[in-house]
């Protein structure tokens, strides 16, 4: 084995090897504490896990390619807020009175509209004024909220469609319409970072800038485009999710941005940019999801599960930054 | 030569950016086949003129001729489709991509939808690179590469368009001997092909090995172009900076005092290893070497800024181990870095409280800083550097290099220090502030300090150096006594030719 190998391999595998612990443990501990009749390796309760990880990894694997760019964006959760207050307000407007079922692809899409547009509203600024994306977004995720409580004051907006519930209630081959929106992203998302022209620039990028522009490549439209991608699919994940419950709080999605940003750095994505991949983002929602479902498993209520996330974040990047030491010769910072 | 038609010419370009004429009025013709040095020292604007050429920036005024006909190019696309390639210097590469990818990096070849054309990309880069003769692949991580292979990664770009121009910024500034016999005969080849190429460097020995014409720009203003064959380094110096350069030593007659800094064996992992040297207090040692040869490493292990991994390092006869520069400040061991801008100075702050950064946890009046102390000190220093500013308020990203570079010593010399370290004191300073500050170095040694200059131009060192420690790959190859150096042996020295005595 060459030099380096060792610690790219435990590098590359890390989040698998930490969900394979976390069911080790959860499965153990649960016997142990001898807390609900079920086995947490339950065949339904992993497939529940999946579905309940969709909304957060559909946004995820967006992010993780605006990450690669070398930016972030804080406003998915509003953006998720927004697209589906549209989704299902749009369902009760009555222009759209005639269409009967037929109401539900035309909502879909004025809601997946909304978050491309969004996203574009992101993306313009930060091409055309240079603005730090984390200062664009910061301002995004306060006014696109802002946006959400305009449109229904302290209510919530609700409408059930029993044909979009049935939907999304579906399985097929054994997995929950939810779980099959995260996998075709995802496959999706791997496809376009891995194999498009398009996702190694986003690559170029956010490693080098100076070099991608030197190359000629146009870092503006990349970036616009990375930012249009994670509000369709910040708006795709509200889809998903809204179409079974059917009620939005003005509150929903806060802190979903902070929760896709962990699972996507949990996944091995650099904050800096440049290095980052699909499949590490998919074992970090997974890492996370099973972490929550795990301590609830045990009894474990939530503030206790916040907490334990924190510090498994801190200690995973500070493994990581043990693992990239060079050595000793290494320069002290 | 005459009566060709030049693939590339440049007529009364002016480029300014804010506050400075960065070119002004410069033409220059490159003809089919021959290779055109364009020299010019730091801040000439060789450049921004190659910027120019490669479609980076616009000129504000002057026209571009690609074969006959006058070009405008919006960027840098569009110059290599007019088939002006531009290698950079090797920090243009994304250190995470593979090597193809770098090299077709912002044209990288389509299928359909936009999906890269892997067995394409693959086999056309690895094309290239097998006539580079180099030890790596198409698929190799670029960040994995050392810095000479990375230069390599660079020049494979210039393979792969039908070039009618190919611009080399400084290609040889990290590359071994080896390396650069490969990168002659690409440069050979595609001479022979009727290309012409413009060819920057700032090393002597290779602009009269392999250039046609020679074209000086000095102080953004074109200064005229020569043969090859019928001129001598000297001209062309005098041509660059306006003057004869003086290569004499700086004769400073005084005293040398004790050993003020002694290093045994010195390892620090695979950057430098058994590094043995001596500094005596008034004297000037110099370390030269190319890039990469571990030099400025070793300054940073004595600043405490790396940990050694073998060796010991002796201060006043001591034995001490430096954990952290502020370790070694209090040891008086003082570091000015190799690059002021990033590394030696704050930019948004004023001179004053640059120059008493490291000190400030000391002058206090009560609990608030002792301005007055901070004033005193930034006057003193002032006067016996003579920095040129309008005053202590004025910022440090306001001033010329000369005076950048004057803060950052006084910065330490306020310190007293014992030994002071300067790592490329003149890097992108004018010609006269260089010499300025050489007579300061002299100076310094004279008071007293132990100074240790690294410098990767030869002038400097033979100009400023008692002794002179010549290195290559990591190791002390050999220690000259200024009487005893020339610059034939410390070339010899510095490629791993000879080795010679060890130190």
């Amino acid at each position: 084995m060459a030099p380096g190998t060792l610690s790219t391999f435990l590098k590359r595998g890390a989040i698998w090897g930490f969900i394979v612990l976390e069911l080790i443990f959860f499965t153990v501990a649960g016997h142990l504490l001898a807390v609900g009749e079920k086995t947490f390796m339950d065949l339904d309760n992993l497939l529940l896990l999946f579905k309940q990880s969709a909304p957060i990894g559909i946004i995820a694997m967006g992010m993780t390619i605006v990450m690669v760019n070398g930016n972030i964006d804080l406003s998915v959760g509003a953006t998720y807020a927004l697209s589906a207050v549209v989704l299902l307000d749009a369902m009760t407007w009555p222009i759209f009175g005639g269409l009967g079922d037929w109401v539900i692809p035309v909502a879909c899409l004025l809601a997946l509209l909304t978050g491309l547009f969004l996203g574009a509203i992101n993306g313009i600024i930060v091409w055309k004024t240079g603005v730090d994306a984390f200062i664009v977004t910061l301002g995004a995720m306060l006014g696109y909220r802002g946006l959400v409580f305009m449109y229904n004051g302290e209510q919530p907006t609700s409408h059930l469609n029993w044909t979009l519930v049935d939907f999304a209630e579906a399985q097929f081959l054994g997995l929950h319409t939810a779980t099959w929106f995260l996998l075709l992203v995802t496959v999706a998302m791997w496809f376009l970072m891995n194999r498009t022209v398009h996702g190694r620039n986003a690559y170029a990028i956010g490693d080098n800038r100076e070099a991608a522009v030197n190359a000629g490549i146009k870092v503006g439209p990349h970036m616009m485009i990375n930012f249009m991608i994670i509000g369709f699919l910040a708006a795709l994940s509200a889809v998903v999710f809204y179409a079974e419950s059917g009620s939005v709080n003005p509150n929903d999605g806060s802190l979903y941005e902070l929760w896709v940003i962990t699972a996507v750095v949990l996944g091995g994505t650099k904050l800096a940019g440049g290095s980052g991949s699909i499949i590490g983002t998919f074992g970090g929602v997974l890492a996370i999801q099973l972490l929550r479902k795990g301590l609830s498993h045990i009894g474990a209520d939530t503030s206790t599960v916040n907490l334990v996330i924190g510090l498994i974040l801190i200690a995973v990047l500070l493994l990581d930054r043990q693992l990239n030491v060079k050595g000793k010769g290494e320069l002290k910072t | 030569m005459t009566g060709q038609s030049p693939v590339l010419r440049l007529e009364g370009i002016v480029k300014t950016f804010p506050g400075v004429r960065a070119l002004d009025g410069v033409s220059l013709s490159i003809l089919p086949g021959e290779v055109h040095a364009l020299m010019g020292e730091n801040g000439a604007g060789k450049s921004t003129l190659m910027k120019v050429l490669g479609g980076i920036h616009q000129p504000d005024e002057g026209t571009i001729y690609v074969g006959e006909e006058p070009v405008v190019m919006s960027g840098p696309l569009e110059a290599k489709a007019k088939g002006i390639m531009f290698i950079h210097q090797e920090l243009s590469l994304a250190g995470e991509l593979s090597v193809a990818e770098n090299i077709y990096l912002g044209e990288l070849p389509r299928k359909r939808f936009g999906l890269v054309d892997w067995v394409d990309l693959e086999r056309k880069t690895n094309d290239s690179l097998s006539r580079l003769k180099v030890g790596f692949n198409a698929r190799t991580r670029v960040g994995d590469l050392s810095i000479a292979n990375q230069q390599m990664v660079e020049i494979a770009r210039a393979l792969t368009v039908d070039a009618k121009a190919v611009i080399f910024d400084e290609p040889t500034a990290s590359l071994t001997d080896a390396e650069k016999v490969v990168l002659f005969e690409v440069i050979a080849d595609l001479q022979s092909q009727g290309v012409g190429i413009a060819y920057i460097s700032h090393r002597m020995e290779e602009i009269f090995r392999i250039t046609d014409r020679i074209s000086v720009l000095r102080d953004g203003q074109y200064r005229g172009t020569v043969n090859t064959s019928e001129t001598d380094e000297e001209s062309v110096t005098q041509m660059m900076i306006g003057r004869k350069l003086d290569l004499s030593r700086l004769a400073s007659h005084h005293e040398l005092g004790d050993v003020a800094l002694e290093v045994r064996g010195l390892c620090c992992g695979d950057l430098f290893e058994d590094v043995s040297f001596s500094v005596r207090s008034g004297e000037v040692v110099g370390f030269y070497g190319l890039v990469g040869a571990g030099r400025t490493e070793i300054a940073e292990t004595l600043f405490g800024l790396r940990e050694p991994s073998a060796g010991t390092i002796l201060l006043n006869g001591e034995e001490l181990r430096i954990a952290s520069p502020a370790d070694a400040i209090a040891r008086g061991i003082s570091l000015v870095p190799e690059d002021r801008k990033t590394q030696g100075l704050v930019l948004g702050m004023n001179c004053r409280d640059n120059m008493t950064l490291p000190q400030i946890s000391d002058l206090k009046a009560g609990p608030f800083v002792a301005e007055g102390a901070e004033v005193a000190i930034f006057d003193q220093y002032r006067d016996k550097l003579d920095i040129r500013t309008p005053g202590w308020k004025q910022m440090v990203g306001n001033l010329s290099g000369g005076n950048q570079q004057k803060i950052v010593i006084a910065k330490w010399l306020s310190m007293h220090p014992n030994v002071l370290i300067v790592d490329e004191p003149t890097r992108g300073i004018d010609v006269g502030s260089k010499s300025e500050i050489h007579n300061l170095i002299r100076d310094l040694a004279a008071h007293g300090y132990a100074v240790i200059v690294i410098s990767s131009e030869m002038p400097e060192v033979l100009h400023v150096s008692d002794r002179i420690v010549a290195m290559y790959s990591g190791r002390v190859m050999r220690t000259f006594t200024s009487e005893e150096v020339t610059e034939d042996t410390l070339i010899q020295a510095i490629s791993g030719l000879t080795p010679g005595q060890a130190a």
